[in-house]
């Protein structure tokens, strides 16, 4: 259908539309006129990302000098996809209605992993080896070499690009990985160096949040990106984690050891060319003197290694004099190795700033933090003049380097923590040194800086102003939309306490109490009996469900669960875990019906829909709050308080609860899906934790359904399930959950009509 | 009663029926046999209506043979040829040989029906008894009966039945129980060692190659419930057991599969993260590889091994492919990966097709889209004004439906007349109840007054006898059966409906009749405190058909 949002038309690939997403795209609508940021949360399942690209493709067609670009950044590999078959989707109904194809190019960007056409090297599934192999063909000298001498391998799809893929533009459409990899093949051209060429001139592009917010990929990838662009970071729960995850670093023994065979075999081809090719050393050296800030002639290829640290930082002076020289360089490195040696070797565990490791430093073994600013990029000239291939065996000693960027370039919002063992194994030496980000505003500053609009926004946000707090940037519209739903298609229950009456809860005191265990055994026995199809449970942390499962075993309650469903556990390996899912959607599947016991904050929590029958019912054993006792937790606390007065407590419950919601939400994936939510735990009917669900869960928690027993839960559960397995039509929704565009056009007249009157 | 024209084709002398001796004579049509001294038949069966022919085995002292009728009945006649044992048998062959011959000449293809039925009556309790109540006493004819009553019977014979699958507690329900002297019984059956077998093929195999040539069974099932393999928290990596290397199989097995790798992208949780970064960046507490070894992990894993394994079971039995399994099944995957060298490309097509279709479904709205309007329209759909009723079934206080509109309208007169009188009574006088009244109120109040009738009627489970009960049930059967199809009969729109409907009105006449009438005044007889509640919901159930009945018919009279 064709509507207007505020006299801009807009095309929606659907005869339907949901009364939410009309009110969300009208928010949107004002954010991009204000050009600046907004958080918007819309549950999930009610169709958030075509609402976002229909709006924003109809603006940038209207207003293109205002909106060159916009760029999607998703989590997950199957969400972009997602989102690329929706953009798809959208613009083949432009040229339907239109019947002319919309002048717009739109592609996906992913690692080389999932893009490379290569045959042999596709073969690799490790990214990293993906990588590291690809540079091995592609790099500026790999190809020099082959110029003198055949027998040389390269890539035969890198060659075809760089030889005419630069001259040609992207025929207008939308390219999803799959068909970029035809493209390529076809052409004969590299499909991933085509897409990171073809990204700075495409009007819509998607990609995973990395590519923006780590500094190590963001320099070389999405440097060229213009200012006029909105990005939008889909299902952007978690940022400040991605944020301060691509801003710490970690040391352990293992690291130190090998980057000190890293330093020796430098040393020793530093030597052996010095012998063979002196000229090659002086001529960086002589280059680094002029001040040519990369030493080398910059290749796309060749930047496989960027800076540790954003782009606004980085220096642009002339690499200091004590490291200039190869050798210097390496007994630079050696000192500095060492002193992080000593480091470790403690016996209690310390915590001190940036400033104070400095002077220790200098003090200690006479580093200034000036050369160790350019400490990663010295590095990077050094083997690229070595010419040395493989970068995955260097990778600690890069580690190593970007680590001394980092500490001598940030100076606030980072901690350094040196633990002498694991809290757990207190006699097992195992000393880890954490460089932590505490602020998780520092990553995302210069995209906000940067892009005119930045939308954040996902099915869980609540609350909705934690995130301009914590990101630190001053939204334009904050909105918070609910479901309008035909029917109570979600059913929230807290449930808090067993059928003996006895109180469950994940708490610390009451976690290895045995009735507590048997209640949520219980529960779980009886939601298995009478659910149908699909039961997903979500532990707080995988150490208790490992330990309530073996008590579960003891208890004879896993005997009882086998008896009504089928029964899959998230392991801590991936491919295992992948595995199960593999065949608990196939039980779902066949009619058995299965049960799926997982992990909050686990691989499964995140990116795993469990849609329909998939999921009918979803238990919350547990408030899944982080491991407290952590120490860069408590450094983060400590940091939020101190900088933008967020209590700990409320920062704890926040992010417990968002985990929550996320787990839940899972079962909801549309409005003709329906499903029970279960939170096991008497604390979830306190205030401060239901006030922090999602408002569109909120809703349907009435205060009925706040403190119930087993018994009650399944009662109310049985009722409701034979409610929703009545057919569900169209007509149902339509005027409540679902208009045409006359019934949209009506509303509008009325609220108009509405507003005219409150004047 | 031997007519001429019967030719007799074999004549055997010393034969004992019922301790006569008599002579048995096998003619073209039928079997006789005749006492000694008397010139009628006293035993005559046509061989039309013999089922089968039984003897004696050898070596038993009496030679015997038996014939089965269809009807149930049997005849056996005893050879008692003085000669011995050995001419008695010779005898006996000679008879049983030729009615071998003759016999499949008078199969009847009615016979196979007949049969057919008789088994479906004598395998299903419930329709043998609606048979009884429905047939035997004329309500129905039997014909009717079989088309209308019994289609689902008849027909899910047809249809193929579905290999039963392996239930996944299958293990748990082994319940060991002490045997009185510090040990452990364990009970299994041929079906629980059906599912272990099913389920893991490696403990099959060790079966083939241990019994009975290394252990007998019993040894093999002992060593099986004291392995480490059957109990799930105990690791078996070091002990020597003849199951450890079951479970090394099974894990090999598991490995190799989760190697070839998932074939739907939306649940590869391996591949989703897009970022190829070392592991030390990021504050994630890492993960020491290796770590699967305290017992629960272990447990957690045979856990998921178990399930995998019991779908597995079930899912080799039909190879058949699945066309709406979205994620390939895993036999699959290893075909494809066999043959991918000669057609990698097409293999590897097939997947990205897959995962398109996977993705399609994903973000399509359906409710959004206006396409699927016409797949909806094929469907018949429910339509209730009611839903709670549908779903709880009819509640008290329902009954008021059934008032007519005078009914209503009297009722409603008489608490307007009753309001009008109380206002008065209210300004009377300063006792409210006379003692009488107050006397006879808690005689009403008390266990068999007039207003505890619904305390009476709770214990009334308790108050029925079994075969009483029993007695209700069948009728219940019988009568629900016989209003299903009286009610599927309205709205009559055909006139075959219509002549259905009268013939089930009528049916149910005379079941009210036949059964019903003489249920309740056996019950007057016996129980009779009980015998209006008993049948109360029964009758009104009849009265409401007849009701529609005479509604119906008064209808259609007035219509012409």
């Amino acid at each position: 259908m064709k509507l207007t949002i505020d006299d801009l038309i807009v095309y929606f690939p659907y005869e339907y539309i949901y009364p939410e997403q009309y009110a969300y795209m009208c928010e949107l609508k004002r954010a991009l006129d204000a050009k600046g940021h907004c958080v918007l949360e819309m549950p999930s399942g009610t169709g958030k990302t075509t609402t976002l690209l229909s709006l924003i493709v109809a603006y940038m067609l209207e207003n293109p000098h205002v909106v060159r670009k916009l760029i999607y950044c998703s989590r997950t590999v199957p969400e972009i996809e997602k989102v690329i078959e929706e953009l798809k989707k959208l613009l083949d109904y432009y040229e339907k209605q239109d019947s002319s194809y919309p002048s717009l190019t739109g592609l996906v960007l992913s690692s080389r992993k999932n893009m490379c056409v290569h045959p042999e090297v596709s073969t690799e599934r490790e990214g990293k080896i993906v990588d590291s192999k690809c540079h091995s063909l592609t790099a500026s000298y790999v190809r020099d070499r082959y110029s003198h001498d055949d027998t040389i391998p390269i890539c035969q799809y890198y060659e075809g690009f760089a030889m005419d893929g630069k001259e040609s533009v992207l025929p207008y459409g939308v390219y999803s990985l799959d068909d970029l990899k035809q493209y390529g093949r076809d052409r004969n051209w590299c499909p991933y160096f085509l897409a990171r060429f073809a990204i700075t001139h495409a009007n819509i592009v998607v990609y995973s949040y990395h590519y923006l917010l780590d500094p190590k990929i963001a320099d070389v990838v999405s440097k060229e990106l213009t200012k006029e662009a909105v990005v939008i970071f889909d299902e952007a729960h978690n940022i400040d984690n991605v944020c301060i995850d691509s801003m710490s670093v970690k040391i352990n023994k293992r690291i130190i050891e090998k980057s000190t065979a890293n330093i020796t075999l430098l040393e020793r081809t530093v030597a052996e060319m010095r012998e063979d090719d002196a000229k090659r050393l002086q001529d960086e050296y002589q280059r680094l003197v002029a001040g040519l800030k990369d030493a080398s002639v910059a290749r796309e290829t060749d930047v496989i290694l960027a800076n540790p640290v954003l782009p606004d930082e980085v220096l642009n002076e002339v690499v200091p004099g004590n490291i200039r020289n190869a050798e210097h360089f390496i007994g630079f490195l050696k000192r500095f190795l060492e002193y992080i040696k000593t480091r470790l070797r403690v016996q209690h565990v310390v915590q001190e700033t940036p400033a104070g490791f400095l002077r220790d430093l200098q003090s200690k073994v006479c580093i200034e933090r000036k050369p160790l600013k350019f400490c990663a990029e010295r590095l990077a000239s050094l083997l690229r003049t070595l010419e040395i291939a493989d970068m995955t065996d260097f990778s600690p000693l890069i580690l190593i380097t970007h680590l001394a960027t980092l500490v001598s370039t940030y100076m606030k919002g980072f901690t350094i923590i040196v633990e002498p063992f694991d809290d757990k194994t207190p006699t097992v030496s195992n000393p880890i040194l954490h460089f932590c980000c505490l602020d998780s505003s520092i990553a995302i500053k210069p995209v906000f800086d940067r892009f005119q609009t930045v939308v954040i926004t996902s099915g869980t946000l609540s609350p909705l102003d934690m995130y301009p707090k914590i990101l630190n940037f001053h939204p334009v519209i904050m909105s918070s939309f609910t479901m309008t739903l035909a029917r109570p298609c979600l059913l929230p229950m807290i449930v808090s306490k067993g059928n003996d009456q006895v109180a469950i809860s994940s708490k610390f005191e009451t976690r290895e109490d045995i009735a507590v265990i048997r209640n949520y055994g219980q529960l779980l026995v009886e939601v298995a009996a009478n659910v149908p199809d699909g039961v997903v449970c979500f532990f707080t942390s995988y150490l208790y469900l490992e330990s309530v499962v073996a008590s579960w075993y003891d208890q004879g309650v896993i005997d009882s669960l086998q008896r009504y469903k089928l029964l899959f556990i998230e392991t801590q390996d991936s491919a295992e875990t992948s595995f199960a899912l593999m065949y608990y959607i196939k039980a779902c599947e066949s009619g058995r019906g299965a049960v799926l016991l997982s992990v909050a904050r686990g691989k499964v929590s995140e990116g795993v829909d469990f849609d329909h029958h998939l999921g009918r019912a979803v238990l919350m054993f547990g408030i899944p709050y982080v491991y407290t006792q952590s120490r860069i937790l408590k450094a983060r606390l400590d940091y939020l308080r101190d900088q933008f007065q967020i209590r700990e407590n409320d920062f704890l419950t926040f992010d417990a609860m968002r985990h929550a919601a996320q787990c839940v939400g899972r079962a909801i994936r549309g409005k003709t899906d329906y499903g029970i939510m279960i939170f096991a735990d008497k604390r979830f009917s306190r205030a401060d934790k239901r006030s922090k669900l999602p408002k569109w869960i909120q809703e349907h928690l009435k205060d009925s359904l706040c403190n119930l027993s087993t018994e009650e839960a399944v009662q109310i559960a049985k009722r409701w399930l034979r409610q929703m397995a009545q057919p569900f039509t169209r007509e149902d929704q339509l005027g409540v959950s679902l208009l045409t565009l006359e019934q949209l056009k009506s509303l509008e007249a009325s609220k108009i009509e509405k507003q005219g009157q409150q004047l | 009663m031997t007519t001429s024209s019967e030719e007799i084709l074999l004549q055997v002398p010393h034969v004992r029926y019922k301790k006569g001796d008599g002579t048995l004579y096998l003619m073209d049509q039928r079997i006789a046999w005749m006492m000694e001294n008397r010139d009628t038949v006293s035993i005559s069966h046509l061989y039309s209506d013999i089922k089968t022919q039984k003897i004696s085995p050898e070596g038993k002292a009496k030679v015997q043979l038996q014939v089965v009728l269809h009807s149930g009945v049997s005849s056996t006649f005893h050879f008692i040829n003085r000669g011995g044992i050995q001419e008695q048998s010779a005898d006996r062959d000679r008879v049983k040989e030729l009615l071998q011959t003759l016999l499949p000449k008078f199969k009847r293809k009615v016979d196979k029906e007949l049969e057919e039925k008789n088994r479906l009556l004598s395998t299903n309790p419930t329709l043998l008894q609606l048979y009884k109540d429905l047939v035997m006493t004329e309500v129905v004819t039997s014909e009717e009966f079989w088309t209308h009553h019994a289609v689902q019977y008849t027909q899910a014979q047809k249809t193929q039945q579905q290999a039963i699958g392996v239930s996944g507690a299958f293990l748990a329900d082994i319940k060991p129980q002490t045997d009185g002297c510090n040990g452990l019984k364990y009970n299994i059956t041929a079906d629980i060692i059906e599912c272990i077998f099913k389920t893991y093929p490696a403990v099959q195999k060790k079966y083939i190659e241990h019994v009975p040539a290394k252990l007998s069974e019993a040894q093999f099932w002992t060593k099986f419930f004291q392995s480490h393999y059957f109990h799930r928290d105990r690791k078996y990596v070091e002990s020597k057991d003849l199951f450890t290397e079951c479970g090394k199989m099974d894990d090999q097995e598991m490995k190799k599969d989760i190697q070839t790798g998932v074939k739907d992208p939306l649940v590869d949780i391996t591949t989703f993260v897009d970022k190829s970064l070392d592991e030390c960046y990021g504050m994630e507490v890492e993960k020491t590889p290796g770590s699967s070894g305290t017992v629960s992990q272990a447990m957690i894993k045979r856990f998921n091994q178990h399930s995998i394994m019991v779908l597995k079971a079930s899912k080799n039995k039909h190879p058949e492919p699945e066309s709406s399994d979205s994620s390939p099944s895993n036999v699959k995957g290893v075909e494809v990966s066999s043959n991918s060298i000669s057609n990698g490309i097409s293999s590897a097509d097939d997947a990205h097709v897959n995962k398109k279709i996977r993705i399609q479904e994903k973000i399509t709205y359906e409710d959004l889209d206006s396409s699927n309007d016409t797949s909806n329209a094929s469907k018949s759909i429910l339509n209730l004004s009611k839903v709670e009723r549908y779903l709880h079934g009819p509640m008290p206080g329902s009954n008021a439906e059934y008032l007519s509109v005078n009914d209503a309208s009297s009722i409603n007169r008489n608490i307007l007349n009753e309001c009008k009188q109380w206002q008065g009574g209210r300004q009377q006088t300063s006792n409210l109840v006379s003692p009488a009244a107050a006397v006879g109120a808690l005689g009403e109040l008390s266990p068999g007054g007039a207003l505890m009738r619904g305390f009476q009627e709770q214990s009334l489970a308790q108050l029925v006898p079994s075969d009483i009960e029993k007695e209700v049930r069948n009728l219940y059967l019988s009568l629900s059966e016989l209003l299903n199809h009286f009610w599927k009969c309205f709205p009559p729109t055909t006139s075959t409906l219509e002549q259905k409907a009268v013939k089930m009105h009528e049916a149910l006449h005379r079941f009210h009749g036949t059964k019903v009438k003489p249920f309740e005044d056996k019950l007057i007889r016996e129980l009779s405190p009980l015998s209006y509640h008993l049948t109360k919901h029964l009758n009104q159930l009849l009265n409401v058909a007849y009701q529609k009945f005479n509604n119906w018919q008064k209808m259609k009279t007035l219509h012409r």
